[in-house]
């Protein structure tokens, strides 16, 4: 190891070590706070496992949009593919089990990935038009699937599907036996941790295990076999890869077709573990913020896996009580409130006012209101993208060639 | 490349694409157990009956002022799914604002179509700014604000706040707008014919004028033409940008209007939603110039108001859907390649005329 890689390292625990201090830190506050106020689903075991469930078809979403954008190609028909992955994947599970529906509802998104792939990489459409236009046909075309469908059947309508099969659930052994004592016994911050171990390694569907594995298997073919390199090398200079042989449209094709595969997923994900049932709109914009979440993640798997947890834990807020967003509200305007004193000591006054204005604010609705209303709460992931986009660092690198439609010998 | 042969590719795009749709509605048609030549003859005779055209331009309205709201933003190539949202958000404000105050006529009037202008001008301003300052994208940004909206209204309009239940149903609205704030329809032999179609007249001129004949609508052109080349030219992007987002958000403002001071007259939670997309289809569909944006907004309501026959003939509606999508992907496909043929025969002419002049 030389010297600058040492070092580059010792920095790099160094960034680790204290982001996890910050971590348990907030982790500390929050759980006093909610202890404090009586708001105990804040860290229960249900909320935990709530906020994997909201995660995984986020993060789907999020990582089919690495794959499409890490291509050159914006897939904003992220949103259409999983609308399709939904409906296909609910039916075909109805009529034939679980597995079949698996396999027709990653199926559908891959067509729907396919179909825009003949738009933008063949016809040269327009991305944002075309992948906007799919997400019309999708929609047109799982109404008008549900009317001959479900809604001839018991227990179905237009707009529903009857129960959906689910995946098995399973626990990693012990666990429960060992910790469960620690999440009952009312320690102040120790329960309340034992509960968040609990949540992630207890009844978690394997569904959701498989969804955890494809954030390495991502990164593993993005970033360490050929096909990976010649995808990324595609969508940083399709013209100087096309010269030494490897062909932007095929790789183009390939990862739209895996990039519409993960949004089935995400779809078929939705009908079957995080709800047990088809409903239309039940995708209320996940594709669209997975997109966010690759702005947010700098085009890196892993962030993006970071990126997901924020939006699924804002996104699982609306299956808590509302003293416990009130709660959680106050953790951010005291997180807010330092932000501004520390800006203050710098003399940053701009920075004290961005800060300190929302904190003040967000302190005082808790004072006064307490709760916050489930309609305030319904948006609250959508809020949170707008804020983390607006207020992230924009040291971002995306592709080089993105949006760019790509032919061979066209000067436009 | 002007001239017959040119104006004939121009109609080729649309023409194509029509067939395409009659081909795909055929096919859906005989799927769903129709007979395809006998429905859509019927479709089409129940669709130009006065009665129904009539019905037709008045649900073309909208339609076409969410059309221009998003041919304003495609010049910059800045996709306003938020129209969706700035609309709901005007008429909820213009509803609550303009049932509140008690003035004549033209003043109520006046009032309820301003404060429609702004709250759309700054809800869409904020993408705008995020867009300018932070760089974040106007799609997800724009799509965020509509879920902001959605949930802002609801909570709004529960009974302890500013709605209440209508009688009778299990409909939440706001108060009643008195009648001076209302707009008369203007009476045909077929029906009343709603009073805001003049509006829709004048805003498409308005945006006809100020794009082809005043300095903005030149900055506006020639940066949508090429970015560099503008900003050479001493045209500031950011503030182009910021300046074309908000008038498509202040125009989307008035989408829903034509419900509000025409037909409604209070906001409720049946009120129209999920317009953005039907006023970007219709901008696609127009090319973003006023009498295609028309005629595309005619199109969409006309498929739409026929297709109930198909609840007649035991189909559902929703046929329609798969047919607006299909007709907009096939008609982006038939320009791009339209585009493509020009570009060729535009090259091939310049290298005839270079060949062809003297050394």
């Amino acid at each position: 190891m030389t010297a600058a890689s040492m070092s580059a390292f010792a920095s790099r625990s160094t960034w680790l070590a204290s982001r996890v201090t910050h971590v348990a830190l907030g982790f500390a506050v929050l759980s006093l706070l909610s202890g404090a106020f009586d708001a105990p689903d804040l860290f229960s075991r249900g909320g935990i496992s709530a906020t994997l469930r909201f995660t995984a078809p986020i993060l789907l979403a999020g990582l089919g949009a690495l794959w499409a954008e890490r291509s050159g190609v914006i897939n904003l028909g992220l949103e259409g593919m999983m609308i399709a992955g939904t409906w296909f994947g609910a039916w075909a599970a109805i009529e034939w089990g679980i597995g079949p529906g698996l396999v027709v509802g990653v199926g559908a998104g891959v067509a729907f990935g396919l179909l825009l792939a003949l738009l933008t990489v063949t016809f040269g459409v327009d991305q944002a038009i075309a992948g906007l236009s799919l997400g019309l046909l999708a929609a047109g075309l799982t109404r008008f699937l549900s009317s001959i469908t479900f809604a001839t059947v018991p227990g179905g309508s237009i707009t529903t599907s009857p129960p959906v099969p689910d995946f098995a659930i399973v626990s990693v052994p012990g666990v429960d036996l060992l910790i469960a004592p620690a999440e009952s016994a009312d320690l102040p911050i120790l329960s309340d941790a034992a509960a968040v171990v609990l949540g992630l390694l207890t009844d978690v569907s394997v569904l959701t295990i498989a969804v955890v594995a494809l954030v390495p298997l991502t990164w593993w073919i993005l970033w360490r076999t050929s096909l990976g390199i010649r995808i990324r090398a595609v969508g940083e200079a399709p013209e100087a890869s096309d010269s030494l042989g490897v062909r932007p449209w095929r790789y183009r094709y390939l990862a739209l077709a895996v990039s519409g595969g993960l949004a089935g997923l995400g779809g078929v994900y939705l009908v079957t573990v995080a709800s047990s049932l088809y409903r239309e709109g039940q995708t209320a914009g996940r594709g669209f913020i997975g997109l966010a979440t690759v702005i947010f993640g700098n085009w890196n798997p892993w962030s993006v896996t970071l990126g997901s947890v924020i939006f699924g834990f804002t996104d699982a807020l609306r299956t808590r009580q509302e003293l416990t967003v009130g709660v959680l509200l106050t953790g951010l305007g005291l997180l807010f409130a330092l932000v501004a004193v520390r800006r203050g000591l710098g003399r940053d006054w701009r920075g004290v006012l961005l800060f300190g204005i929302p904190a003040v604010a967000m302190l005082a609705w808790f004072w006064l209101v307490r709760v916050v209303p489930s309609e305030l709460v319904s948006f609250a992931p959508h809020l949170t993208t707008l804020l983390v986009l607006a207020f992230a660092r924009q040291r971002l690198r995306p592709p080089a060639a993105i949006g760019e439609p790509f032919r061979r010998g066209d000067a436009g | 490349m002007r001239g017959p042969r040119g104006a004939a590719l121009l109609l080729a795009a649309p023409a194509a694409a029509t067939l395409l749709a009659l081909v795909v509605a055929a096919a859906v048609l005989q799927l769903a157990g129709a007979d395809p030549v006998v429905t859509l003859r019927d479709a089409l005779a129940y669709g130009l009956r006065p009665e129904t055209l009539v019905a037709v331009v008045n649900k073309a309205i909208p339609y076409y002022l969410a059309g221009i709201s998003a041919a304003i933003g495609f010049h910059l190539r800045l996709f306003n799914i938020g129209i969706d949202g700035q609309y709901r958000l005007a008429a909820f404000a213009a509803a609550v604002i303009g049932a509140a105050v008690a003035v004549p006529a033209p003043i109520h009037l006046a009032l309820i179509v301003t404060v429609a202008l702004v709250v759309g001008w700054g809800w869409a301003a904020i993408a705008g700014l995020l867009y300018v300052r932070r760089g974040v994208n106007v799609v997800i940004s724009t799509i965020m604000l509509n879920a902001v909206a959605t949930g802002v209204i609801a909570w709004l309009l529960s009974p302890e706040r500013l709605g209440q239940i209508a009688p009778g149903s299990n409909n939440v609205t706001t108060a009643t707008i008195s009648e001076t704030g209302w707009i008369p329809a203007i009476p045909t032999p077929a029906g009343g014919l709603n009073g805001l179609v003049i509006l829709a007249v004048l805003l498409g001129i308005g945006y006809w004028v100020v794009l082809n004949r005043t300095t903005l609508g030149f900055e506006v052109r020639a940066m949508g033409l090429s970015e560099r080349a503008a900003t050479v030219a001493g045209i500031r992007a950011p503030r182009l940008a910021l300046l074309t987002m908000a008038a498509s958000g202040a125009i989307a403002g008035l989408v829903g209007l034509p419900q509000l001071l025409g037909a409604s007259h209070r906001f409720g939670l049946d009120f129209p939603a999920g317009l953005a997309f039907t006023g970007l289809s219709v901008a696609i569909l127009g090319r973003n110039h006023p009498l295609g944006v028309a005629i595309g907004a005619f199109v969409w309501a006309f498929l739409e108001r026929s297709a109930q026959v198909l609840d007649l003939a035991g189909i559902s509606r929703e046929v329609v859907t798969i047919l607006q999508a299909v007709i907009v992907l096939s008609i982006v496909v038939a320009y791009e390649l339209v585009r493509r043929v020009r570009a060729r025969q535009e090259r091939r002419y310049v290298a005839q005329t270079v060949e062809g002049a003297p050394a």
